[in-house]
């Protein structure tokens, strides 16, 4: 065994360790941990990649002394050590975005708690994304839930605690039937890694039977797994969350938290049911349709907003639509594309995020459209940003948007039944999104007189004044960029990885 | 910077002109240009109270739940959903209950080879009598230790949510602390006859994990349950001397720590085939086992901590 | 109707424990009342692990007199799951808990709906 592959294991325990770590620190010590936390496991993260790349062959890696059925173990590949990275990436970058915030908003004897749970949460995510065990699934999406709440109230004002009370009823039923259906599975497998689990049912499908159990249990994991990434029916929770808390939170509830569950999903419909099961059960037609509902209402509920950062939020609930319409095609072509539609999302929605809050500074800190009148003049680089995620949004070229609906398109074409609703509702709802997004950077643009900025209290920001924050917007823009142009290699990756998956 | 130019002929250049105009100076308008004044929108204080007052009513009535139909329908529509729902999910479980495997048959799909090895070699290969201490701190590690951090990001949200700064308290929280019992000779006396009997006994069901039912999280519970008794007989005065926020966060760090680095040894020597040089010892002494008496170890002293920081937490809101 | 209802008359309650748990979760309005129903609900998964576990005539897996036999004892996996996850779910009570307190010292109700109101009342 190469050195190398001890890295996702070293990345577990690193970010386990630090979460301890940061509670007896001083915030300051804390944050620094946090910033280089993150760098080291992205770094780890890329070595595994290029490890996973040269090779072209997974691997699964032990955890403990004994064997795979017996004892717990971790399985990588290339769309996992991918995915890692990428979580790594944005969660930089949604960090050191937010840091004036977090260093303004949160009580100072607190804030090296936030930096715990900051790094426990990109533990419980990098071991989702790894596992090969279901039940050490269910541990970390439990770890992952109650850091997504703290981050959430961590700000506390009423709102945000109301906010996190009902994000913890939802995900609560969410993990409840998800562990229930884990539970079935393993009643009637008898296994909880997933390789064993899928061995188990192939055989029982291949004897022509698809019993009410496993119908019953892949519903289970897949309804629970659906509320706690807030697909369309059971998103009321999301925008007061993602709304009022630190906005580094906001960036990374929408852009990593919610992802984490969805790659979770694909994982079990992949190597845990297998995908041809999976296709048979019927499930997919309802998150088919609802991933559809979604699209379309996510969008109008955002056209009626009037305060941009639950605007954004609502857009929110839109793009998980997308993900999960193109997981409901039931193809391989429309899995790839939402895995696709992940990594754009999450890069577009962080940077989104940030650049609002860079607008609302500007603007006394109010939220309101009216108050934002112009904003984009008084904050340059914030502008900028949200201008360019706005145009990803809406898909337009060399943006990544644009290739996610790209691919959703061409996957909708090969599916014969599905094709024309998604190609509606992708149209209706781009130029629903259009509406929204287009609507505030004119807004932005508008250019105010002087009496209005004496009463609006409106303040001046240089680039020069944050060279931080222009960094990470910058950064976030050549991400986007870069996920817009060079998609080709991205794409091949992604089919190399699902293939890896069976 | 010599100045070639006299004052005179300087005042003249444009550049002049436009240093001034900069900084505000002269602006070259006024009185050149015929500029006209917007007029401001004059609003009364009046019909700004009126709206205002409006908005209010508006608001008032469409939140108003006895009033707004829509909200009223709403909301039973959502009782009658609920409802429905929760009936089908209990239908529908229980005719899937009926396709289950049989509760207590020996030939089912989970008695397989997994739970074999762990009851015919659990013995040899952890050194734990107790079987299923040996296989959650051993064979299944990876799940419990993501599981005491569980435990631990918990503690810390609670220290977030609840936790007061000691000079802000409210008079209110002041007023509620004075029902706490002060000198009440029955309980003191008892808990002076039952907190040692109970920390004794929570050190010894930790100590044991291994050999007899029980281990960390039972033992740890204990613990904390001594210590909560205990404040509650003598009050936050004693406590605070030997506990605080801090006591709470070293010790924890420290059982996490030893955890997480006893783990990645297991771990790491695990996948890389190396051969553990940790010794098993006779099944059945105290001193066996390998990790597992220290793990349990670490856990007791992480779940009595935060039993007990979850009881101070809601009590009082600080150490 | 399978044919093992009758035999898996445990899971039955189980799984009609679970539901109940999920009525109150979704049906009540007072908090602590919201969360007793969690409580429920996770009981219900523990009682069904339980079961599962469970093998007519066989003895809890802790080892006595050098018996290692697989016909001796019960399966002790879901022992192990059950453990795992009473852990969890007293963070997560501990959790809601607390969020409730602060919620209360705030609104002084438990009332979600009513908190919900009131702050959109308030325009916030």
């Amino acid at each position: 065994m190469q050195f190398v592959q001890n890295f996702p294991f070293f990345c577990i325990i690193l970010t386990l360790f630090s979460g301890s770590v940061c509670a007896v620190l001083k915030s300051k010590p804390a944050r620094i941990v946090n910033t280089i936390l993150i760098t080291i496991v992205g770094i780890l993260n890329a070595c595994v990649l290029a490890f996973e790349i040269k090779t072209g062959e997974s691997y699964t890696y032990m955890m403990g002394h004994f064997p795979a059925p017996w004892g717990n173990e971790i399985r990588i590949g290339v769309l996992e050590a991918g995915m890692a990275l990428f979580f790594c990436v944005i969660m930089l970058l949604s960090m050191l975005g937010g840091k004036h915030k977090v260093l303004t908003e949160i009580a100072k004897e607190k804030q090296n708690l936030y930096y715990v749970l900051v790094n426990l949460l990109l533990s419980s995510l990098i071991a989702l994304v790894y596992t090969n065990d279901i039940f050490t699934a269910y541990v970390f999406v439990e770890i992952n839930t109650i850091s997504a709440c703290g981050l959430i109230m961590i700000r506390q004002n009423g709102r945000t605690i109301e906010a996190a009370v009902r994000y913890m009823i939802m995900s609560l039923l969410g993990s409840g039937l998800l562990l229930m259906g884990i539970c079935m599975l393993y009643d009637i497998t008898g296994h909880l890694l997933m390789s064993n689990i899928k061995q188990t049912l192939e055989a029982t499908y291949a004897s022509g039977k698809l019993d009410v159990p496993l119908l019953v249990s892949v519903a289970f994991m897949c309804i629970g797994l659906a509320i706690k990434s807030a697909l369309f029916p059971f998103h009321a929770w999301l925008p007061d969350a993602y709304g009022y808390s630190t906005v580094s939170s906001a960036a990374i509830l929408s852009s990593l938290v919610s992802k984490g569950y969805i790659f979770l999903l694909i994982k079990i419909i992949y190597r845990v049911v297998g995908f041809e099961i999976f296709r048979d059960t019927h499930i997919i037609n309802v998150l088919f349709i609802f991933g559809l509902c979604g699209m379309i209402f996510g969008s109008v509920s955002a056209i009626r907003e009037n305060d941009i950062r639950r605007m954004i939020a609502f857009s929110s609930v839109a793009q998980i639509g997308y993900i999960y319409m193109g997981i409901g095609l039931g193809t391989e072509v429309g899995m790839a594309a939402s895995i696709f539609h992940i990594l754009s999302h999450a890069a577009t929605k962080s940077m989104l995020f940030i650049a609002a809050i860079g607008l609302t500074e500007v603007s006394d800190g109010s939220r309101h459209f009216i108050k934002l009148t112009g904003a984009g003049f008084r904050n340059k680089i914030a502008g900028l940003t949200f201008m360019a995620g706005s145009l990803s949004m809406v898909g337009v070229p060399i943006f990544a948007g644009f290739i996610s609906k790209l691919l959703f398109a061409q996957a909708a074409t090969v599916n014969k039944g599905k094709m024309l609703p998604v190609l509606i509702c992708l149209g209706i709802s781009t130029i629903l999104n259009a509406i929204y997004f287009m609507k505030t950077v004119i807004r932005i643009y508008t250019p105010i007189d002087d009496k209005t900025f004496e009463e609006n209290k409106c303040s001046v920001i240089k680039a020069r004044q944050v060279p931080l924050y222009t960094v990470t917007c910058i950064l976030f823009i050549i991400v986007n960029v870069v996920l817009g142009t060079m998609s080709d290699p991205i794409m091949d990756l992604i089919t190399k990885g699902l293939s890896m998956f069976a | 910077m010599s100045r070639l130019k006299t004052k005179e002929e300087y005042e003249k250049t444009i550049g002049f002109k436009f240093r001034r105009w900069l900084y505000g100076e002269e602006d070259p308008y006024i009185n050149k240009v015929e500029m006209v004044k917007q007029h401001h929108r004059h609003v009364e204080e009046k019909t700004i109270t009126e709206r205002m007052h409006e908005k209010q009513m508006h608001r008032e009535y469409t939140y108003d739940v006895n009033r707004n139909k829509v909200l009223k329908t709403y909301s039973m529509l959502y009782r009658i959903a609920s409802v429905v729902f929760v009936i089908l999910i209990a239908a529908l479980l229980v005719y899937n209950v009926s396709w289950l495997p049989k509760t207590g048959a020996a030939e089912k799909a989970v008695n397989n080879e997994v739970p074999q090895r762990y009851i015919e070699n659990g013995l040899q290969e952890t050194g734990a009598v107790n079987i299923v201490t040996g296989m959650i701190l051993d064979y299944r590690a990876f799940d419990t230790l993501g599981e005491s951090h569980v435990l631990f990001i918990a503690t810390i949200t609670v220290l977030i949510l609840l936790r007061n700064n000691k000079k802000k308290a409210t008079i209110a929280q002041i007023s509620d602390r004075r029902f706490e019992p002060k000198n009440d000779s029955i309980l003191q006396l008892g808990a002076k006859i039952l907190v040692p009997v109970i920390f004794v006994f929570g050190i010894y069901v930790v100590l044991n994990g291994h050999i007899s039912p029980g281990g960390g999280f039972s033992g740890g519970a204990i613990i904390g349950a001594g210590l909560i008794l205990y404040v509650s007989a003598f009050g936050f005065e004693k406590t605070e001397k030997f506990f605080t926020e801090r006591t709470y966060k070293v010790i924890s760090f420290a059982a996490l720590a030893t955890y997480c680095i006893a783990k990645s040894y297991s771990f790491y020597t695990g996948a890389n085939h190396i051969h553990s040089i940790i010794p098993l010892g006779q099944p059945g002494a105290i001193l066996s086992s390998g990790l597992i008496l220290i793990l349990n170890i670490c856990v007791g002293m992480v779940v009595a901590c935060t039993m007990y920081t979850f009881y101070v937490m809601f009590r009082k809101g600080d150490f | 109707m399978g044919p093992n209802l009758i035999a898996n008359y445990g899971e039955a309650i189980a799984m009609i424990m679970f539901a109940i748990g999920m009525g109150n979760l979704l049906l009540q309005k007072n908090l602590i009342k919201k969360i007793i129903g969690l409580n429920i609900m996770d009981s219900s998964v523990y009682l069904f692990l339980a079961l599962k576990g469970y093998i007519t005539g066989r003895k809890v897996p802790i080892v006595v007199d050098g018996i290692q036999e697989v016909t001796a004892y019960i399966n002790p996996i879901p022992a192990g799951l059950v453990l795992t996850g009473i852990v969890v779910s007293v963070s997560v009570s501990a959790l809601m808990l607390s969020l409730t307190i602060r919620l209360y010292k705030r609104y002084h109700t438990l009332d979600l709906d009513e908190i919900s109101l009131r702050l959109r009342q308030e325009g916030l």
